[in-house]
């Protein structure tokens, strides 16, 4: 049903620390690679000049210019937020997209997705994209086939994604439950939403790269290259300067 | 947004077709036997054919039915659900008016009525999104019901009407294109808020996640002709509404309806055109574009 559900049980969700992502998109291979395997994520003409495909998950890179000092380059994982009020949901016109009342979980039945793409359309965080071959539409599924699989280690039971972190830059957990390691970080690190006056409610939130401990110089090398010259530069230094 | 000509097609004409079909159903005209078929026929045909278009650009429209099943949320189903209801109501209306059956004008009312509302159905699955503000307007709306108005009278050929309807469309053209390049800016969502990043200092696009486009941006970043629109919307306003305007005080006759109908129809595919190719879609802001 494209209701959204009043209230969930659990609140399953990711925490991404834009503080240590480095952008080496391993969770985008690990992504695409595990859901390839089980829902199906296709890619058109991917060994050709125009490679193009369906992906959970996009690492964007973005420059940021404070206000003092120099400019800080950060990486951005871009994926499904499982919002709470998401939009996605009830415009759907089939009853494919729906929220879980257990854990929240925003999911796609295929089976009954007609491929009509207006979620996508509602959706502000482009979470979701159309399976060009299937003609149905894929999101990220939080890994739900992971997370209560028994079948796996218990250490391998949380997302691709995070669990392919070679920086711990992404955690997994409840956010309904105050004491989880998730609903810690962002109090401690002040997690925020993305684009909050949409009121979707993620539930995903980011935690932003840490202050600088000591301003940013030109160089780190910059006090070493302030080198005063002695002896006959120093003498054929200061006659140039005259002239 | 990407503006897919199933889309253009499917909105221009079934809003016509729905159009003309609440004209015939409120009795202006009232034609009967062969002049009713044919008039019947056209609105049947011009609703039933936009709505199969609008299945062309479905990844799996062999579930077509399912879309049914959502019309407590979803505008699209309600869409569905008005648009059979609509023509399931007229059929009576129409095999009356064919056959002279003298059957009560109270079903074509109800018609006309279940028509208006399929209109605002379709409009409504584009005022909805917050995430195109200059479709998040009532003047969406607006546009809808005034095409409607103005396409429905010039087939139906109620020349008076159609006055007003070219009037009101043109009014509601130039209210969305004032009001629409204004809407991005106001919705006030900017690469900073769509990141976050704005609370550390000013954002850029450092470098693309992908090499080349994905769904998303061919779906939603529409840039190429854009460069054109200036031209393209005069097209539109004299072709919907100036043209016809002044071909409809000519003296009337079925030809000068059929010239001032095909003219209308260039115009109004066109303001469909811009209407998908101007509206941009906050999540171009995660690429730098819109």
């Amino acid at each position: 049903m494209t209701a959204l559900p009043t209230h969930t049980e659990k609140k399953l969700g990711l925490v991404i620390d834009l503080d240590t992502c480095v952008g080496c998109q391993a969770c985008v291979t690990a992504c695409k690679g595990w859901n390839d395997q089980g829902q199906g994520l296709s890619d058109q003409n991917p060994y050709g000049a125009d490679p193009s495909g369906a992906f959970l998950n996009r690492v964007h890179t973005y420059q940021v210019q404070p206000e003092e000092g120099s400019a800080q380059i950060i990486a951005f994982p871009r994926s499904c937020l499982h919002c709470e009020d998401a939009p996605c949901v009830p415009v759907c016109p089939t009853g494919a997209s729906y929220k879980r009342v257990e854990d929240g979980i925003v999911l796609v039945n295929e089976d009954a997705c007609i491929g009509c793409g207006l979620c996508a359309w509602a959706c502000p965080y482009g979470a979701r994209e159309m399976d060009q071959a299937a003609g149905v539409m894929k999101k990220c599924t939080l890994c739900v086939d992971r997370i209560y699989n028994e079948n796996l280690p218990e250490e391998d039971r949380e997302p691709a994604c995070v669990r392919t972190c070679p920086t711990s830059a992404r955690h997994f957990g409840d956010f309904a439950d105050p004491d989880s390691k998730v609903s810690k970080l962002v109090a401690e690190r002040g997690g925020y939403d993305l684009m909050p006056d949409l009121k979707t409610k993620p539930t995903n939130k980011y935690l932003p790269p840490r202050k600088k401990d000591r301003p940013q110089e030109a160089s780190l090398l910059a006090p070493l290259l302030d080198i005063k010259a002695t002896g006959f530069a120093g003498w054929l230094d200061k006659v140039l300067g005259k002239i | 947004m990407h503006p897919a000509a199933s889309v253009i097609a499917f909105t221009v004409l079934s809003g016509m077709g729905f159009g003309l079909l609440a004209f015939l159903g409120l009795g202006l005209p009232a034609p009967e036997g062969w002049m009713a078929f044919f008039h019947w026929g056209l609105g049947y045909a011009l609703a039933v054919g936009g709505l199969s278009a609008s299945t062309l650009h479905l990844g799996n429209p062999q579930r077509a039915l399912k879309a049914f099943s959502q019309w407590q949320t979803s505008w699209l189903s309600r869409e569905a659900w008005a648009a059979v209801a609509t023509l399931l109501v007229f059929a009576p209306m129409a095999l009356s008016d064919i056959f002279g059956l003298g059957l009560p004008r109270l079903i074509g009312q109800l018609g006309a009525v279940l028509a208006v509302l399929t209109v605002f159905t379709t409009s409504m699955i584009y005022a909805q999104l917050k995430t195109v503000p200059r479709w998040n307007t009532p003047i969406t709306q607006g546009l809808f019901f005034s095409f409607m108005l103005a396409g429905g009278s010039i087939l139906s050929g109620n020349g008076k009407i159609a006055l007003i309807g070219c009037a009101l469309t043109a009014a509601a053209l130039l209210a969305a294109f004032a009001i629409g390049d204004k809407a991005f800016g106001k919705a006030a969502q900017t690469i900073g808020t769509a990141t976050g990043l704005n609370r550390i200092g000013a954002v850029k696009v450092f470098e693309q996640p992908h090499t080349s486009p994905n769904y998303l941006m061919r779906e939603m970043i529409h840039i190429v002709a854009r460069k054109h629109a200036d031209k393209l919307r005069l097209i539109a306003l004299g072709f919907s509404c100036v043209l016809p305007f002044l071909l409809l005080l000519l003296p009337a006759s079925p030809a000068l309806y059929a010239v001032t109908a095909t003219i209308h129809v260039i115009g109004a595919l066109t303001a469909r055109w811009l209407f998908f190719a101007e509206a941009e879609h906050v999540v171009g802001l995660y690429y730098g574009q819109r």
